[in-house]
């Protein structure tokens, strides 16, 4: 995301290099890239012009400071601006009520019921009891669909016989909710047209009748300059309270989110990143600007190896590896680890740099790959799975068959296995080259 | 085409990705658990869209007012309507210089003039790409559905075979989104509204294999066309792509010459990143037309023209809503007329 706009700026800073004052000559160059950048990000074109009109007022004439060339001044200052329009800190949820009412309000196919899932998820990992009520009564299989989801979740649903209107679900759903103590109703409603007005009507009701703390709009980052006007409709009958900007995992640049914000003054609560229901991730402004930038979103990546790894059960495989007492039941529990992290790919492009690398390893590193050698370890005994060595040619036909795979699979990972602990001894004993000994592979996992 | 229909919001085909059963299927014209509320018929009514008070012709008239010869400043705020429209900014440039050129080589002197210019320009552009033309060719021909989640690729296959049975043709459907929830059930219930043959296999089954079905029961049964659903992708996740790669070549093995067509559908409120769309499903499937969808809400569909400019994609059906009947072949005329009445 946003990789031209970080690429167009670079160029900017490139040909603005060395210039003790910035002229205006070379302004009208770097604010026309800007421009250009921002537009083909989808940011709405209104926003645009006072979005470059505001960094040209503050760029104008500046004294380049000491240790920054001319370029990097602009780019700071259409940073500190991005952060400026993006809105100075996160929005937290308000959550107070009991139950706190979340609606989910959006365009058709722009996320909601994926959404509600992955709120949900999110709230119970913060210790909350969420219940998801099922208000879309128009689209076909919307209701299955959610119960699907809560299943598969494990969070409670509230739903209601066909031909119940939505605003009696919304009602019932809040009774329930209230009676059997939920800390947060979260209501998935229909997709509907801004521009609708019966539609947009019972929007009106149901929220008179549940109160909502927070109303989300959910916003698809491949909207295009209409995002505004249908922030603009939904907000002027509701109001809203926040966006939640999904599929932001497309390459997609999301500039839609800089014109909402800005015509609105509506934060961005989460960006919706992925098929997982944990892909769900808390919107920083400040990150989103330097990934604008193209400095990375390692803030991010930090984020969730903490909200995901297992700390104890880090420590404790670091520990055997340094005592090279690593078996295969400890690879097992790290692909665990490492699955829950979400898609390679996608952890990888966060990393700054990384960008280009993340679709390839994605592919090297599929997910059924990862399966595989996961079957196959399943398949052995505990007693294979501590000394390896033991698997001869029966018994590797046996795991072969109760994995499904070849035995020459079970054979390669056995190989890479014991491959990665004649690693591990030089890592333990400190000889791997470029690496801090064992203190680097202890970072790397246990915190 | 654009012919205008009441209550047409409705269900469409979400941004469901792949371990969560993607959530709004496409829509299906008949099981709506409930009818929505009934929408009161504004503007032109039966006739076209609804042109809005804040779209890009109001814009452009408010910009062009009345006889007054056009300046720089007037051709700023023609570019900025453009844009406006999702257009984008390389194809707004071209466009802008292009319309400047005729209206000064056709002695231009009026805000009509600069109108006429502009539209003369944008309906070049979409004709030069193809757009309108669509042929089925001769039996069989394999039309495979391609696109991001959630922009009506299922309803367009049900809609556009309604259309050609009944032009008379023999049609069936393909299930080849073997992904999503319930996606084989919709297009079955497609089959039952149209009255086609579905060619199905079971959920989770290689929708390669379900291709190869599809081949197989054109030949044997003589059909005119088999339309090949598929499940949404966005195209950054390279294996999803490559599993459709896949999917095309499966067909074009069994059968030369096939798929005939392969349709990008795009969603008309989707911004500049249309033109990646239309690049990278080119590249992995060989996009021959567009299918733009949900022309019914505010949204312009200006990135379509842009894609038909820069990679020369005809745009050949716009889709207007649920209804079984809201797909017409793509008409430059009108839409050129549509984007600069409204």
């Amino acid at each position: 995301m946003f990789e031209s706009l970080s690429a167009r700026l670079q160029a900017v800073t490139a040909r603005l290099r060395g210039t003790a004052r910035i002229s205006e000559a070379d302004l009208d160059v770097a604010l026309r890239e800007i421009r250009l950048a921002l537009l083909e990000a989808d940011v709405n074109f209104k926003v645009v012009k006072d979005f470059v009109a505001r960094v040209r007022e503050r760029a104008l004439g500046l004294e380049v400071l000491n240790g920054l060339n001319a370029g990097q001044q602009v780019v700071k200052i259409v940073h500190d601006e991005l952060v400026a329009v993006l809105g100075g800190e996160r929005h937290e949820l308000e959550l107070g009520a009991r139950p706190a009412v979340l609606m989910l309000v959006g365009l058709q196919g722009s996320g909601k019921t994926t959404t509600a899932a992955k709120l949900a998820v999110r709230l119970r990992r913060d210790g909350k009891k969420p219940l998801l009520v099922a208000a879309d009564v128009y689209r076909p299989a919307a209701v299955d669909q959610i119960v699907q989801l809560g299943d598969q979740i494990g969070v409670e649903v509230h739903s209601r016989p066909t031909g119940t209107p939505a605003l009696e679900i919304a009602r019932s759903g809040y009774e329930f909710a209230r009676q059997k103590a939920f800390d947060v109703m979260i209501l998935d409603t229909a997709g509907r047209l801004h521009v609708d007005e019966p539609m947009m009507d019972e929007l009106v009701r149901i929220a008179g009748t549940v109160t909502p703390s927070e109303t989300l709009l959910v916003v698809d980052a491949m909207t295009g300059q209409e995002a505004v006007k249908v922030a603009e409709a939904f907000h002027a009958r509701l109001p809203l309270t926040a966006l939640v900007l999904t599929k932001m995992d497309g390459d997609a640049r999301g500039g839609a989110a800089l014109g909402i914000r800005s015509v609105t003054g509506l934060p961005v609560a989460f960006i919706g990143t992925g098929e997982r229901t944990d892909g769900l991730e808390a919107f920083h402004p400040d990150r989103l600007a330097q990934r604008i930038l193209g400095m990375g979103d390692i803030l991010s990546l930090v984020e969730r190896v903490q909200e995901t790894v297992d700390t104890d059960e880090a420590e404790r495989v670091a520990e055997r590896m340094m005592q090279q007492r690593f078996s295969l039941e400890d690879f097992r529990s790290q692909l665990t680890q490492i699955k829950k992290m979400g898609p390679i790919g996608q952890v990888l492009s966060m990393i700054p740099g990384a960008g280009q690398m993340a679709g390839a390893a994605q592919q090297a590193v599929d997910d059924g790959q990862l399966k595989r050698i996961e079957a196959i370890i399943d398949s052995m005994t505990p007693h294979e799975r501590r000394n390896p060595e033991v698997i001869k040619a029966s018994r590797r036909r046996r795991i072969a068959l109760g994995s499904g795979t070849q035995p020459s699979d079970v054979n390669r990972l056995l190989k890479q296995f014991a491959e990665m602990q004649k690693l591990m001894k030089s890592l333990g004993s400190g000889r791997f080259p470029g690496l801090p000994g064992g203190a680097g592979m202890k970072g790397l996992f246990g915190r | 085409m654009f012919r205008r229909r009441r209550d047409e919001a409705g269900p469409v085909p979400d941004a469901g990705e792949h371990a969560i059963p993607p959530e709004e299927p496409d829509a299906t014209p008949e099981p709506t658990t409930m009818p929505r509320p009934a929408r009161a018929a504004t503007g032109m009514a039966g006739m076209g869209l609804r042109p809005r008070p804040s779209g890009f012709g109001s814009r452009l008239r408010s910009i062009l007012g009345g006889g007054t010869p056009a300046t720089d400043a007037t051709w700023g705020e023609v570019e900025e309507a453009l844009i406006a429209a999702d257009v984008g900014a390389t194809t707004t440039l071209a466009l802008v210089d292009a319309a400047r050129e005729r209206y000064r080589r056709e002695g231009g002197r009026s805000g009509d003039d600069v109108r006429r210019a502009l539209a003369a320009e944008v309906r070049a552009r979409l004709v030069a790409a193809g757009s309108g033309a669509f042929e089925l060719g001769p039996p069989p021909a394999i039309v495979l559905f391609v696109g991001v989640n959630g922009t009506g690729k299922t309803t367009t296959v049900g809609k556009l075979a309604y259309r050609l049975r009944a032009e008379g043709r023999s049609v069936a459907l393909a299930a080849a989104d073997t992904f999503r929830a319930a996606a084989i059930e919709q297009l079955r219930i497609w089959g039952e509204q149209v009255g086609v043959p579905v060619v199905a296999q079971r959920a989770g089954a290689d929708p390669g294999a379900v291709a190869f079905d599809a081949v197989a029961a054109a030949e044997s049964r003589n059909l005119d066309a088999v339309l090949v659903d598929t499940a949404g992708r966005l195209q950054n996740k390279t294996q999803l792509m490559a599993e459709l790669a896949k999917i095309r070549n499966v067909i074009a093995r069994r059968l030369e010459g096939q798929p005939r067509h392969v349709l990008l559908v795009l969603d008309a409120t989707t911004g500049q990143n249309g033109l990646l769309q239309a690049e990278a499903f080119s590249r992995e499937a060989g996009v021959t037309g567009i299918v733009l969808t949900k022309l019914d809400g505010s949204a312009k569909g200006g990135v379509a023209v842009a894609v038909a400019e820069q990679l020369g994609v005809p745009i050949v059906f716009a889709g207007m809503g649920e209804e079984i009947d809201a797909l017409a072949p793509f008409d430059p005329d009108a839409y050129v007329e549509w984007l600069f009445a409204a």
